[in-house]
């Protein structure tokens, strides 16, 4: 009898607070009101807006407007770039996460500082930087236009800022994480004799897999989606250096709004894939 | 004791680190860093240094460079500020209550963070355009206009206060609520003065990524903005509008402003953070 | 195996963790490092595994300097604080690991490795806990899975680090005598750091009592608890009652107390500390020798064989604790509030200069 009381309150307590920390209905519903009207004007109403207008011709325009030539060659570029950008981050996420958690060394922090600069850099100014560099008039430029291997307005341009805008996202998701897990496990593995690759292997990954995955994912749906960034270096050569993005610009600004929104779509529902796979995420991690 | 034996002084042993891979690791992140973010940004202000400081001075107090400043701090403020009303707002619904739809409303939370920010501003320009889905029924303009640049802003910057402040309530324990209820304080008395403060620091966390995030911001703003000098124009923009006229030496002066200023802003913002955690760690 | 440890020295910034510590440990031994939190055991225990690089000095094993061998080549098992549990892999994979990471040339076979982890499971008690997660264990089971893990490697030396302060006191006790048997099963030298003391006299065959990066003393449990031979052993080694007062030709003077220190009468006027272990404190209702002081009942506390008298002194305003068996309380038919004499059996006065030592 005593447990089945217990229970009951403990269902309570973890389903609603105790009345003393209840706001008044009214309060209640005005603010969840407010929060959904929100969100439903700023978020639900751009995703829907983005799928009606992509359809508002008919399936077949639809689809005609994504397997057309420029448009095919947008999405090829746009996952070639995503191809490299993304393990590139990663292999430096895993290897940067690794030296600033398992070990104390000076100039720790600055570390960690200069890796989430690209945060605080417009991507613009991201693109930018590398039209310095290897632009006609930048700093390698001209070498690299003798040895006939153009970077700016051609693929490893566009390559450069979409990589130096998403460094941060792995490292960022695995420091903290990494950080909370400690090295006693790490040790623990040394002590039984596992050699460096084994350690990280055994050990350390299966640990880290999700906020991985999750900084993974992340970095992904940034890459695909930069715009600023590429949209200085890429030159906009239609069928050549135009990424999805920039193909959406361009489709938009030649009126093409059927065009542009199909486009869109596609990378709506990539954003849409994005938010479901954290979810999952999220939930295999609070539940194992 | 001590003297029955020499004992090697100051030997130095080999390092051994217990973890493997310390050389390699940091040796490969400095490498990284250094060709992808410092070389890049250290041409930034080589090529500043080569101009003269009257040609720089022209080109970043041009009055519609200038122009261009007010419009693009003045937005993200604005902005930032809406993020931390509502998202704050937005966080305390997505913890404290429960609803129908819950689960979904929270991960679409996450949208502008995975939408690419080209599809965010032609789907906002679509919405708010005179002829749009909600531009048709308010009596002002909203895109073309600094307003759109403000709801673009607003949409990007959201994410950042919900996801900052949400984990902080989750953590909250109802102890400190409910001492502050039995001492006779009320629902409101209560949010304002136990729970607030301790909101504080997650909030200005989320500010600060959310106005960052907003000056520096670009895709999403130019479709609606409309772009007019002197009115809509913001700097990333002008940054832009320089690269495509080939006035290079323009292009970096003005990049060289914005990126000082955001380091300033970061700047004051960790400050500020600083003393206000200072105050409230017991 | 024997390990010799020479004048290990260890900092971490100004902070000397370990001060010139120098022991020899025979093999076969179970020895406990004792010593409050920051007293340099950790650290030792960590130089000794190769967790931690020590600054100067060397570490034997086997007359044999490994001091630049690394951890993973010292042949030692190490069994954590928090157990450090593989939390991704069972309870199999977790001791079977240490087998399973060994190069192709000395891996045992995946038929060996099974037999000699689940010998280790039942020898662990865990038989049927081989598929369980770390999560789904209570804190002594993986105390027990670390034990197993580590023991799995055959080390030479096992090093256990806070065994049982996690867990709590009934678990303790079993676990404790359970360390005990396993050591003499397998008889391997291990070396345990702990802050507790009763854990150190139960389990250990000698105890290194260690304070503030240096050896306070090292000895059988008995030897460090009857001899402690300083004031720091005897205040963390077991409650104490203190004698403060004067030397005054070879006497400790305190109150109405005085006690000839044969030791000490070449020091002339000094202060000086007496220190008495509760049970070593006579208690008696007439006054029989010169040198007893009368002193109040406080308090009574008869819970279990042991039962302890708090005593307020009618001569000095100082409270004293005094331990006696239940059949001494008996005789005694002692009351709260009542007057009694109190007179030190043993007694031993260290003089506040040594303290520094």
């Amino acid at each position: 009898m005593v447990l089945s009381i217990d229970q009951t309150d403990d269902k309570k307590k973890s389903k609603a607070a105790p009345t003393v920390l209840k706001e008044p209905k009214a309060v209640r519903i005005t603010l969840t009101t407010i929060s959904i009207a929100f969100l439903f004007i700023f978020l639900v109403m751009p995703l829907a807006v983005i799928f009606i207008s992509a359809l508002r011709k008919g399936f077949d325009v639809y689809v005609t407007s994504i397997t057309e030539a420029d448009a095919w060659s947008a999405i090829k570029l746009t996952l070639l770039v995503a191809v490299i950008a993304v393990p590139l981050n990663t292999l430096f996420g895993i290897l940067a996460a690794w030296c600033i958690t398992k070990f104390k060394f000076k100039g720790r922090n600055l570390l960690i500082t200069l890796i989430d600069l690209p945060f605080a850099v417009s991507p613009v100014i991201a693109g930018l930087v590398f039209i310095l560099v290897f632009g006609a008039q930048g700093l390698f430029g001209e070498w690299f236009l003798i040895h006939n291997f153009p970077i700016v307005f051609a693929l490893p341009g566009i390559l450069l800022a979409s990589l130096f805008v998403t460094v941060p996202f792995v490292a960022r998701e695995l420091i903290p994480l990494m950080q909370s897990q400690g090295t006693q496990e790490e040790e623990a593995s040394v002590s039984l004799g596992a050699n460096g690759f084994q350690t990280f292997w055994h050990v350390t990954l299966p640990n880290i897999k999700w906020g991985l995955l999750y900084g993974i994912i992340l970095c992904n749906a940034r890459v695909m989606g930069e715009f600023g960034a590429v949209s200085v270096v890429s030159g906009h050569v239609r069928g050549l250096t135009n990424t999805m993005p920039l193909h959406i610009e361009v489709l938009y600004n030649e009126y093409q709004f059927t065009a542009a929104f199909a486009v869109a779509s596609l990378m709506s529902l990539l954003a849409i894939l994005t938010i479901i796979i954290k979810n999952i995420i999220e939930w295999k991690t609070s539940h194992h | 004791m001590t003297l029955t034996q020499p004992v090697q002084k100051k030997q130095k042993h080999k390092k051994i680190t217990v973890l493997p891979g310390f050389k390699l690791t940091i040796g490969y992140t400095i490498l990284y860093i250094s060709i992808l973010i410092l070389l890049p940004l250290s041409t930034l202000v080589w090529n500043t240094m080569q101009l003269s400081w009257s040609d720089f001075w022209s080109v970043i107090t041009d009055p519609r460079v200038v122009a261009s400043y007010k419009v693009t701090f003045g937005t993200a403020l604005i902005a930032a500020v809406i993020n931390v009303i509502f998202g704050t707002m937005i966080a305390w619904v997505l913890v404290r209550y429960h609803f129908f739809g819950k689960k979904v409303i929270d991960g679409l939370v996450d949208l502008p963070f995975a939408l690419p920010t080209a599809v965010a501003g032609i789907a906002l320009t679509a919405l708010y355009a005179p002829n749009g889905w909600i531009g048709q029924f308010l009596p002002f303009q909203v895109a073309f206009t600094p307003l759109g640049i403000i709801v673009a802003l607003t949409f990007i910057g959201l994410p950042f206060v919900v996801r900052t402040v949400q984990p902080v309530l989750e953590n909250i324990g109802a102890e400190a609520e409910e001492a502050s209820a039995s001492l006779g304080a009320n629902r409101f008395q209560t949010f304002t003065k136990v729970l607030f403060p301790e909101l504080i620091p997650a909030i200005i966390t989320g500010f600060t990524l959310a106005f960052s995030r907003a000056l520096g911001e670009y895709g999403s703003v130019v479709f609606i903005a409309g772009n007019m000098p002197m009115k809509t124009e913001i700097t990333p923009l002008m940054i832009m509008t320089k690269l495509e006229q080939y006035d290079y030496a323009g292009a970096t002066a003005i990049a060289i402003v914005m990126l000082v200023a955001s380091f300033v802003i970061l700047f004051v913002m960790n400050t500020i953070q600083w003393l206000v955690s200072r105050k409230y760690t017991v | 195996m024997s390990i010799t440890i020479q004048h290990v020295k260890k900092q971490f910034g100004d902070f000397k963790a370990v001060d010139d510590v120098s022991i020899d440990i025979e093999s076969g031994e179970l020895i406990a490092l004792l010593g409050p939190s920051g007293s340099g055991k950790t650290s030792l225990l960590r130089i000794i595994a190769g967790l931690e690089q020590l600054d100067e000095g060397a570490i034997l094993f086997d007359g044999e300097n490994i001091t630049e061998i690394h951890a993973k080549e010292r042949n030692i098992g190490f069994v954590f604080q928090h157990y450090a549990l593989f939390r991704h892999m069972t309870v199999f994979d977790n001791v079977a690991y240490g087998l399973k990471v060994r190069p192709r040339k000395t891996r045992p076979s995946k038929k060996e490795i099974k037999e000699k982890v689940t010998k280790l499971l039942s020898l662990v008690k865990l038989e049927h806990f081989g598929d369980r997660y770390p999560s789904q264990l209570s804190g002594g089971q993986r105390q027990r899975v670390a034990l197993a893990r580590a023991l799995a490697v055959e080390p030479k030396v096992l090093l256990l680090d806070e065994p049982f302060g996690a867990l709590d006191a009934k678990v303790r006790k079993d676990l404790r005598r359970w360390l005990r048997k396993m050591h003499n099963e397998f008889h391997v030298t291990s070396i345990f750091v702990t802050h507790d003391q009763e854990e150190a006299l139960d389990v250990a065959d000698r105890i290194v009592v260690m304070n503030k990066g240096r050896i306070e003393q090292v000895g059988p449990p008995e030897e460090v608890y009857d001899h402690p031979n300083s004031p720091f052993v005897y205040d963390f080694l077991g409650n104490v009652n203190l004698f403060k007062g004067r030397m005054q030709n070879g006497q400790l003077i305190n109150g109405n107390y005085t006690v000839t220190v044969p030791e000490a009468t070449a020091t002339s006027e000094a202060e000086a500390i007496g220190y008495v272990r509760p049970h070593d404190l006579h208690i008696e209702r007439q006054k029989s020798m010169e040198d007893a002081v009368s002193a109040t009942i406080i308090y009574v506390h008869a819970i279990g064989p042991i039962v302890q008298i708090e005593l307020h002194r009618d001569d000095i305003d100082e409270y004293l604790e005094a331990e006696l068996s239940k059949e001494q309380f008996k005789q005694l038919q002692l009351k709260r509030g009542e007057s009694v004499f109190i007179r030190p059996r043993q007694l031993k006065v260290f003089i506040p200069e040594d303290f520094s030592i």
